[in-house]
């Protein structure tokens, strides 16, 4: 395997910020103020990459006290991208490992001590043990700090070590069906590969590509009516089929998003808000998206379109109380929507919702869901978010109320579309889809009267959406 | 060398109508002195004053003139040809334009197509699918293109277009490659080639007489055709094989590629590039064998993972029928030790990409006493055949995919140069370790030499030290330029000498950044003198350049960069 690492690789990556000695896995231990004796060195995990801010261990090709000497390899580290073999810099012996196979450390933290001589292992060991609760302290505050505090939520890079035990359990609930000799199951291979990554059991997913296979769009659809978009903001993830498994009677602590949450969620008490509804009915808006579905248009930018349009109408519901003393009117639509994904809450911006075409609306939005998928989101992607917009209907849910992201002025909370009696004002009886809205927003801007002609506008384009299309 | 011989040959046959052979021994001793201001050193003359090649032309001189004045040559002995090449691929290709250049009397015997596999069936075509696959992928990588900022509405494609592309390449490279022997006059013979006798070739076409010639000496260069493993059903339609997915009849939703080598891993980025799911089904336990191991797996992470691409490892198809009533291609999976059922996979085609077989069959080779090998046909290390007792067939010599010593269609040129260098005089043997191979998926991967396991086994072996050096991408200003960062070069050496073992490099054109170190290896220079070489910036190729630097040499400068020389 490799022996690079101190020898070819790093000479390689000449950017100037990266050319500190960022590879000295196993420093003399001047530099930090611990109490282990110089004889007994720290092993580092390595910066392998630029963009690099934490590293998996792949394995420890040396086990506890097993001799090193100079060069040879000591543990395979997974970055960004590649395997990288760390070799030690001294001679010594591997006194203790502390980030074992498959853990997540940060760049800079011990993930391991190497100690001079066979008498100081002991020493190492009992460091070792002293440190535990510090060494996996480190990587939990590195993964807290870039959480944007702008956002309603945010969510920083997935964090391996959350994720581990949850793709074990996974695996574990999830049999392979077609080895259970009952009946086989057909998908194709992106089709698989989303259900992995959307944590979808293919035995219970209906195939309508050729022949009955479970295609991608399959695998999306029913990963649909299980993605929870959740206004509520609560770390509360509602799975209607198979939710993941948790063991009961455990303390499970937040990951970096769901903190993210919670500290969103305590910030948002320090604003005065109120809500107001309103029932509007979307006969014309259903006829209307089945009649563009077929060009990708999605109900949720038809939504977000109609409530742009009705915030350029209404500037002051679109602003925000940033300081307590002056109203901010943002330049721009920018229709935040509430997506749930595995394990927490994120809200991808649709920018100009009010210029662009819904078309491209809906483009846009796709991509922004594939992204939030991936955890691929940008901050400026989830950060910047004027208006809010969570819908829970496809659960059936009818109303709700929803807590208003720290930054903004208002939120929507949406309600499940459904045939309703109506009395018209002809005295007659009728059926009508009608959907409930519930806006909650500041009342140090944004004022009663203000949100209920906000909500008779967006009444106006929901039922007669041709605007929508331009 | 063999530039100098041509333009000293030309020269010759110019003026040799008005002047006395004994005036043209002297016009080329001379030139030494009176050729310096073309900038070759005076040494570079030393040694071709004793050279067979000029003493060739001069011999061809003497015959008749008119041959002489043309390219092709004349013959002595009573033969019908210098030389008589059976198969017109790139190989035979390869070996019959030297031919010529070295003054032989070349024949070309071909019963197809001229261009071979490579030509029509293979490298060509595939590189004009392979070309619009990368543009698809780029223009379909939105992240990708926003970075730089550009904005491009859905990508789509025409397939008739895009297997026009393909066929169009196909013929305008036939076409050139026909006309380039015909302006120099290699007779091309069209029909069957098969041995009779010693020296002797017969050739003709279905259902017609044949004609039979002689020839002072044989190439066969016949290639190969794709393998197809028992148990498959090949319709052409929804399974297939190299030969017609480059037709790109059909871009099936649904596609396994049974083998994971060079050609099934180009095919999975043309398909998936165009819309494609693919299934690979691989024998060995691990995707892309014959790959260095390191390459292999991060190229597995960058082609593979985040493609629609899935695979299964350790198993054979032992049987694929192709579909039929309504009914989708059926592949039975068995487990590759075991033998046991594994799956069955349903899918809409099936492409076999298993390798390829040698295509050896009729060539009359019982006439001289030649068995195959499973099919291939056994040579030295000069390409010259043996036959069934173990002996040197004199005169007769197998090039390329029918030798199956490295299935590469300029391997086979190669070894085709090598041959005509030892009928005209020059021995030569073709160092194959030199000899880089190149798959062009998005992005390339390149190799020359030894993986990094065989370097270490050959180094235990005979006990040298081994040290390997990578650069990356990512550290490339080139690379960053194009945000196409992804990829490694990795070099193989020994830190004792300098000796470059083997390079790999994954990453954008991977392929044409090769050869900076498969020259190297072929002529023997060491790390710490190429390293001394200057690179231009900012391009990919100072990837190398970093790479070379890298290595950690213990030798000095083996000599001292030539003496400066006056151009």
């Amino acid at each position: 395997m490799a022996h690079l690492l101190n020898t070819s690789f790093i000479s390689t990556t000449k950017t100037p910020s990266l050319y500190r000695p960022a590879t000295l896995l196993a420093q003399p231990q001047l530099k930090k103020p611990t109490k282990i004796q110089a004889k007994i060195r720290e092993i580092f995990m390595p910066a392998l990459s630029s963009t690099m801010t934490e590293g998996k261990i792949v394995s420890w090709v040396k086990s506890e006290g097993d001799k090193l000497s100079k060069g040879e390899s000591v543990v395979v580290v997974e970055s960004d991208k590649a395997d990288m073999d760390v070799e030690t810099f001294y001679d010594g012996y591997l006194a203790a490992i502390m980030v074992d196979e498959g853990g997540v450390a940060a760049v800079g933290s011990a993930i391991g001590l190497l100690a001079e001589t066979e008498e100081e292992i002991q020493m190492a060991k009992d460091k070792a043990s002293t440190n535990a609760g510090s060494s996996s302290a480190p990587v939990a505050a590195a993964a807290a700090a870039p959480a944007p505090v702008e956002a309603a939520v945010s969510v920083s890079a997935p964090k391996a070590n959350d994720s581990a035990p949850k793709a074990k359990s996974v695996t574990g609930s999830s049999v392979h069906p077609a080895s259970e000799g009952g009946k086989r199951i057909v998908a194709s291979p992106y089709a698989k590969k989303l259900a992995k990554e959307l944590k979808v059991d293919l035995s219970g997913v209906v195939g309508t590509g050729p022949m009955g296979r479970i295609v991608a769009k399959d695998v999306e659809a029913a990963a649909a009516t299980g993605v929870v978009v959740d206004t509520a903001k609560t770390n509360v993830s509602v799975k209607p089929d198979a939710g993941p498994k948790v063991e009961l009677g455990s303390v499970v602590p937040f990951t970096a998003m769901q903190a993210a949450v919670s500290r969103n969620m305590l910030e948002s008490l320090a604003v005065p808000t109120f809500r107001v509804g309103y029932t509007i009915s979307t006969d014309a808006l259903d006829a209307l998206y089945k009649k563009i579905k077929s060009k990708g248009v999605t109900m949720t930018a038809m939504l977000a379109k109609a409530t742009a349009l009705a915030l350029a109408a209404h500037p002051v519901v679109n602003s925000s109380c940033r300081d307590g003393k002056s109203f901010t009117y943002n330049s721009s639509i920018n229709i935040a929507v509430a997506v749930a994904i595995d394990g927490g809450l994120i809200t991808p911006v649709l920018p100009d919702a009010d210029k662009v075409d819904i078309y491209t609306l809906s483009r846009k939005w796709k991509e922004l869901v594939d992204k939030a998928r991936a955890k691929q989101l940008q901050p400026h992607e989830y950060t910047t978010g004027t208006f809010t917009l969570s819908n829970l209907g496809m659960f059936g849910v009818d109303r709700f109320d929803a807590i208003l992201p720290p930054g903004t002025g208002a939120i929507m909370a949406v309600g499940a579309s459904q045939p309703t009696i109506v009395g018209t004002k002809d005295g007659r009886i009728g059926m009508k889809n009608q959907m409930q809205v519930n806006v909650t927003a500041d009342h140090r801007v944004i004022y009663g009267a203000d949100l209920a002609s906000f909500l008779q506008t967006l009444a106006k384009i929901i039922e007669d959406p041709k605007d929508l299309t331009f | 060398m063999a530039s100098l011989s041509i333009s000293l040959s030309s020269n010759l046959s110019a003026t040799r109508s008005s002047n006395s052979i004994s005036d043209l021994y002297l016009s080329s001793s001379i030139s030494p002195q009176s050729l310096r201001f073309c900038g070759l050193r005076r040494a570079a003359f030393t040694p071709l004053k004793s050279s067979s090649s000029k003493q060739l032309v001069s011999k061809q001189c003497r015959g008749k003139l008119s041959v002489c004045a043309s390219a092709n040559g004349t013959v002595s002995g009573g033969f019908d040809y210098d030389l008589v090449i059976i198969g017109a691929g790139v190989g035979g290709h390869g070996a019959a334009l030297h031919a010529v250049e070295k003054g032989l009397k070349t024949a070309i015997i071909e019963g197809d197509v001229v261009g071979g596999t490579c030509v029509n069936r293979g490298c060509v075509p595939s590189k004009a699918l392979l070309a619009v696959s990368g543009r698809m992928r780029e223009l379909q990588n939105e992240h990708h293109m926003k970075a730089f900022g550009l904005q491009v509405a859905a990508a789509g494609y025409d397939r008739q277009a895009v297997a026009d592309h393909a066929n169009n390449l196909a013929s305008k490279i036939r076409n050139n490659l026909t006309n380039s022997m015909k302006n120099l006059g290699v007779d091309i013979l069209t029909g069957v080639g098969s041995v009779v006798g010693p020296q002797k070739v017969k050739y003709g076409k279905a259902g017609l007489p044949d004609t039979t010639i002689t020839a002072k000496n044989i190439i066969i260069a016949t290639g190969s055709v794709p393998f197809v493993p028992k148990g498959v059903e090949v319709d052409g339609k929804t399974v297939i094989t190299s030969d017609h997915a480059l037709k790109l009849e059909t871009v099936p939703e649904w596609i396994v590629i049974v083998g994971s080598g060079y050609i099934g891993l180009e095919f999975s980025d043309v398909y998936t590039a165009l819309g494609s799911e693919v299934t690979f089904v691989e024998a060995l336990d691990q995707l892309m064998p014959g790959f260095d191991p390191e390459i292999g797996k991060l190229a597995q992470r960058v082609l593979i993972n985040p493609r629609k691409i899935d695979y299964h490892t350790g198993v054979f198809a032992s049987k694929i029928t192709p579909a039929k009533d309504g009914k989708p291609v059926l592949i039975e999976l068995i487990d590759a030790k075991t033998k046991e059922p594994k799956d069955t996979l349903e899918v809409d085609a099936a492409l076999i990409a298993t390798g390829r077989a040698p295509f050896t069959k009729g060539l009359g080779l019982e006439n001289i006493n030649v068995e195959t090998q499973r099919g291939f046909i056994p040579v030295d290390e000069r390409m010259q055949v043996i036959d069934a007792n173990g002996t040197l067939v004199p005169h007769l010599y197998c090039i390329g995919d029918a030798n199956g010593k490295l299935m590469l269609a300029h391997a086979a040129s190669a070894q085709g140069i090598s041959v005509v260098e030892q009928v005209t005089g020059h021995d030569h043997v073709l160092n194959h370790l030199s000899i880089p191979a190149a798959c062009f998926t998005h992005p390339e991967i390149s190799m020359v030499g030894l993986t990094e396991p065989q370097a270490r086994e050959k180094a235990e072996k005979e006990g040298f030290e081994v040290s390997i050096a990578k650069t990356s991408f990512k550290a490339n200003t080139k690379a960053l330029a194009e945000n196409e960062g992804e990829g490694i070069a990795k070099l193989i050496y020994r830190p004792d000498n300098g000796e470059i073992l083997g390079v790999h490099i994954f990453g954008l054109h991977a392929a044409d950044l090769i050869h900076e170190a498969s020259n190297a290896m072929a002529l023997g220079t060491r790390i710490q003198d190429i390293k001394f070489a200057v690179h231009a910036h900012p391009t990919l190729s100072e990837v190398l350049d970093e790479l070379f630097k890298s290595a950690k040499v213990k030798a000095g400068v083996s000599s001292p960069v030539g003496e400066p020389v006056s151009v």
